[in-house]
């Protein structure tokens, strides 16, 4: 097969991009135009399906085929679609709060099945298209429109629900890292089954800054730790810290401090099917430890829509049924022959023929 | 020795009775089929609780079956039970309304027992006379001291001879209607060919259960009821459930594509998901969705993405997926619902018929949101329509809503089988021409749009919930809102073009035109029948299509002098008739308590009318 070529022009849509000046959305968008543009797959395969928020009017962006369906359902429709045919290449678009909260379900049962879809979704803790509320990924005590006092409840951390749910692959991003983000959406293309990258999006007008904690330029390599699969887990402005598991947690440690070598620091394994350490990994919270980065697990596990059509394959082999008149000819028939009585179903008024 | 009773009959309906771990339903279901073999023709209908084993030898456990068939054309279950088989006294409590007056009862004797009679709610020892059963031909045999002795040398536990009383009754009950054994042998031999013992002892039962009944002739009439004359061909036993999921598979191979479904379980849809499920060899993608709006979603995407997409459920699974079917109407995708209805409103009654849904698919969403609405009459006529539902989906790009319910769902009848080349064509409106295609270009004629998907080169395009112009492009200009709403709701209204005309069983014009739509067929055609051979003047106009509605409806509605609209709700047809068909009065009788309609009660409601 010849080389596809395509540019980050052909994933662009006419229809001019309606986000706020300044919001995190252009960056993902751009990442994931350049991720297709590079992906070797023609352009008629690509589906990008999202829910309802701004996030979610992605597609009308893009010049893939595409659709902006109802909230939270994203996920379940992106499922249909992918089950429809399983050769097509599914992306969905979703947010905190059409994934996490109404969409929470199938966002779990998605994950389960481990159905051939690359999910993104992007965090930015707020309602930003209803305006201003807290969503589920809101910190505790966090103050919006709907909690003026503040939150009473615990946020959920996507990475823990994705681990939750058996997922095998996590990874997470951030959207002013352009570069991070193309290179984890295409290890989530990549993927033999559900990819969800939780991409850290900052919503200009309703919550301004919420990861500057994480990302401000000032202390940013201080407090993101990104991971590649193989690499020691090595962050810092010298690069001289790392983590180590001590009696079973996991420690942020300096390197040439306290007799400790990069011997000592654990090597990122994405690929192990135990999910303890990843889990650990994903749970990590400023200010004890840096916020990790990159591909944090990435399992090959059966996926669904390849076991679909194995199974359907197999079936259609064995089975003596082979089309429509010999299932209505199976099982218990019998027949009834012309006894010149006359027929008793002319009486039945036959309306659809 | 004296000579046996034989009492010819035309029909006979027997109920099958006993807990619900008691095998009621195998029973009267190999009855059935043995009779339909036969050349009888039958229909029959299964009474369960909801409850999988509620404590046994309550009322509240009580599962039933009843059968009628006949040398005539069968349309309903039977009102009333000619023969009820009770296992246990709850069971008599249970049916004691649903006998017809001077049947016969066959009683387990062994189960009248004090222990039994309490559990059953009976204050005295004495049950037939609690629920005035006195003039019944009462028959006591001993079931399970019977079915013990049978199996005494085989070695089984007691727990595993008493699974086989179901069988001494069964043979019995083929004795006294002169049914030979060879076909529920054979059934017995295939469904346990693994288990040897099982089959040996299932027999031995069945066998002696018949010969009681041969020794028992003295005190038992023995009835004949000769083969109905049906129309020659090649038939089998068919529910509404399973002729509904075939349905859908025969469209799918009409279309050419293939057939996507998601749904969640629930009674009494269930069966169809099941059906589906097991013709992975027809290449049948079922997807058992996380809840019923995830049933509707995933097939909404497989619409999206080039399959035949339904989604079954109940009336409280309808309402869940309520808002997605607004979105099939905004994306114009086409999109099967079937909605088996039960009892409502909430769980209400999950095991039980009602048609208390029609408002709900017509109306339950928000937005301005039309659908097509069809309703299936018979159990094999699920087949029909849910065909019928598939192309208009196809061929119109519009979801459309199948209604059945419960009883269509769960009875059964003789089916005379079509062949796939008799079947209509069924054209979905695939996107031939890129270079002119637009997502919401549509057809002048039925206003349908053109139908590309994922894969298809040079198709690309956007839909979703929100209003578009031509293009797909989101617009909230008023006037193309406006243009749009209309255009959808004309799209339904065209539909009209597939719909066949409204047909009038009995007499053109006269006295009374009984209405009624969907699971009431048989029902109204027996009462019609009934009434006409009482010479009165009745006709019946039965609707499988209800929006939209067959264009001569005005014009037959003309031709009676009274209407009366019967159907198992408060009267919701009725006034969706006052609405689209004005200028008629427009008589009602209307029942709610979960069950069919029974012949006896339309009689006299039409009656009734007829003397007004």
């Amino acid at each position: 097969m010849n080389e596809i070529k395509y540019t980050v022009k052909d994933f662009k849509s006419e229809n001019e991009v309606r986000w706020c000046p300044g919001c995190g959305d252009y960056a993902i968008m751009n990442a994931v135009q350049r991720t297709m543009a590079d992906m070797n797959l023609k352009h008629e395969q690509y589906a990008v399906i999202s829910g309802i928020g701004c996030s979610s009017r992605f597609p009308y962006y893009m010049s893939t085929y595409g659709f902006h369906t109802i909230h939270g359902r994203a996920t379940a429709i992106a499922s249909g679609v992918k089950c429809a045919n399983p050769d097509l290449n599914v992306w969905v678009i979703t947010g905190d709060g059409d994934g996490m909260a109404i969409g929470g379900n199938h966002f779990i049962h998605l994950i389960r099945r481990n159905i051939d879809l690359n999910v993104i979704l992007f965090n930015n803790k707020i309602y930003g298209l209803t305006k201003g509320q807290y969503s589920p990924t809101t910190d505790r005590g966090f103050k919006t429109k709907t909690s003026p006092f503040g939150t009473i409840e615990e946020p959920f951390v996507p990475g823990q629900l994705v681990i939750g749910a058996r997922g095998n692959f996590f990874a997470r991003t951030i959207d002013t890292n352009l570069k991070l983000s193309q290179e984890v959406f295409a290890e989530a293309a990549k993927h033999k089954g559900t990819s969800v990258v939780e991409v850290l999006q900052n919503c200009v007008i309703f919550n301004d800054g919420i990861h500057n904690q994480i990302t401000d330029s000032e202390y940013r390599l201080e407090r993101q730790l990104v991971l590649r699969h193989g690499e020691p887990m090595i962050f810092g402005n010298d690069q001289n810290k790392g983590l180590m598991s001590v009696r079973g947690k996991l420690k942020v440690v300096t390197i040439g401090e306290n007799g400790v070598t990069l011997d000592d620091i654990l090597v990122h394994d994405a690929h192990d099917p135990d999910p303890s350490l990843h889990l650990a990994l994903v749970n990590m919270q400023l200010p004890d430890f840096p916020v990790v980065f990159g591909v944090i697990r990435d399992v090959e596990a059966p996926v669904y829509d390849h076991e679909m059509v194995k199974q359907i394959n197999a079936i259609k082999q064995s089975s003596p049924i082979k089309n429509v008149d010999n299932m209505l000819h199976s099982g218990n028939t019998w027949v009834v022959e012309d006894n010149g009585n006359g027929k008793t179903s002319g009486e039945l008024c036959k309306k659809l023929r | 020795m004296k000579e046996a009773k034989v009492i010819e009959l035309d029909e006979v309906a027997i109920r099958f009775s006993g807990d619900s771990g008691d095998g009621m339903q195998l029973t009267g279901t190999l009855f059935s089929d043995a009779s339909a073999l036969l050349g009888n023709d039958i229909s029959t209908f299964p009474d369960y609780p909801s409850e999988i084993r509620a404590p046994q030898g309550t009322v509240g456990g009580v599962s039933g079956f009843q059968v009628q068939f006949g040398r005539k054309a069968i349309h309903t279950p039977g009102d009333f039970a000619h023969v009820l088989v009770a296992m246990n006294p709850a069971a008599v409590k249970a049916n004691a309304k649903f006998m017809n007056p001077g049947g016969t009862i066959i009683f387990d004797s062994d189960a009248f027992n004090e222990k039994n009679f309490k559990k059953a709610g009976f204050t005295t020892d004495d049950p037939f006379t609690e629920c005035n059963l006195l003039d019944y031909n009462k028959i006591p045999v001993p079931i399970t001291t019977l079915t013990q002795e049978s199996l005494r040398d085989l070695g089984l536990d007691n727990k595993s001879i008493l699974r086989s009383k179901n069988m001494l009754a069964l043979g019995l009950v083929c004795w006294i209607f002169n049914r030979p054994l060879d076909y529920i042998e054979e059934y017995l031999k295939t469904k346990f060919a693994k288990k040897p013992l099982v089959v040996e002892s299932n027999l031995r039962v069945l066998h002696a259960g018949y010969n009681y009944g041969n020794n028992l002739q003295h005190t038992t009439p023995q009835y004949m009821v000769n083969p109905a004359t049906i129309e020659p061909g090649i038939y089998r036993n068919i529910n509404g459930n399973q002729a509904t999921g075939w349905g859908l598979i025969a469209a799918a191979e009409k279309a050419g594509l293939e057939l996507f479904v998601g749904s969640y379980p629930i009674t009494p849809a269930t069966e169809i998901l099941q059906t589906l499920a097991e013709r992975k060899d027809l290449g049948v993608k079922s997807f058992q969705a996380e809840d019923e709006i995830a049933g509707i979603a995933t097939a909404i995407g497989a619409a999206f993405a080039g399959d035949l997409a339904v989604t079954t459920t109940s009336g409280p699974g309808f309402a869940l997926k309520s808002e997605a079917i607004g979105l099939a109407v905004m994306a114009e995708l086409p999109l099967v619902i079937v909605n088996v209805q039960r009892g409502g409103p909430s769980t209400g009654l999950p095991t039980k018929t009602e048609q208390s849904d029609l408002l709900q698919a017509l109306y339950g969403r928000n937005g301005e949101s039309p659908v097509v609405v069809l309703a299936a009459s018979t159990p094999s006529d699920c087949f029909w329509y849910a065909f019928k539902a598939a192309k208009i989906a196809l061929e119109r790009m519009v979801p459309v809503v199948l209604l059945t319910d419960g009883f269509l769902g769960n009875g059964s009848e003789p089916w005379k089988l079509p062949t796939m080349a008799e079947l209509p064509e069924i054209k979905p409106r695939i996107a031939k021409d890129a270079s002119t295609f637009k997502p919401y270009k549509r057809d002048e004629e039925t206003l349908a749009r053109e139908w590309a998907f994922p894969g298809m080169d040079g198709f690309q395009h956007r839909i979703g919930g929100l209003e578009k112009n031509i293009a797909g492009t989101v617009s909230h200009d008023p006037e193309n809102h406006q243009k749009n709403t209309d255009i959808r709701k004309a799209k339904v209204d065209r539909v009209v073009s597939l719909v066949p005309d409204l047909e009038v069983c009995g007499d053109e014009s006269g006295d009374v035109l009984l209405v009624g739509w969907g699971g009431t067929y048989g029902h109204m055609l027996s009462t019609l029948r009934e009434l006409r051979q009482e010479g009165k003047n009745v006709s019946l106009a039965h609707f499988n299509y209800i929006m939209p509605l067959p264009s001569n409806v005005n014009e037959v509605f003309s031709r009676f002098k009274k209407i009366i609209v019967c159907e198992l709700n408060l009267g919701q047809f009725a006034s969706y008739l006052r609405d689209k068909v004005p200028g008629f009065t427009y008589h009602q009788y209307n029942k709610v308590q979960g069950l069919p309609f029974t012949v006896k009660e339309l009689k006299s409601a039409v009656t009734k009318l007829l003397e007004e």
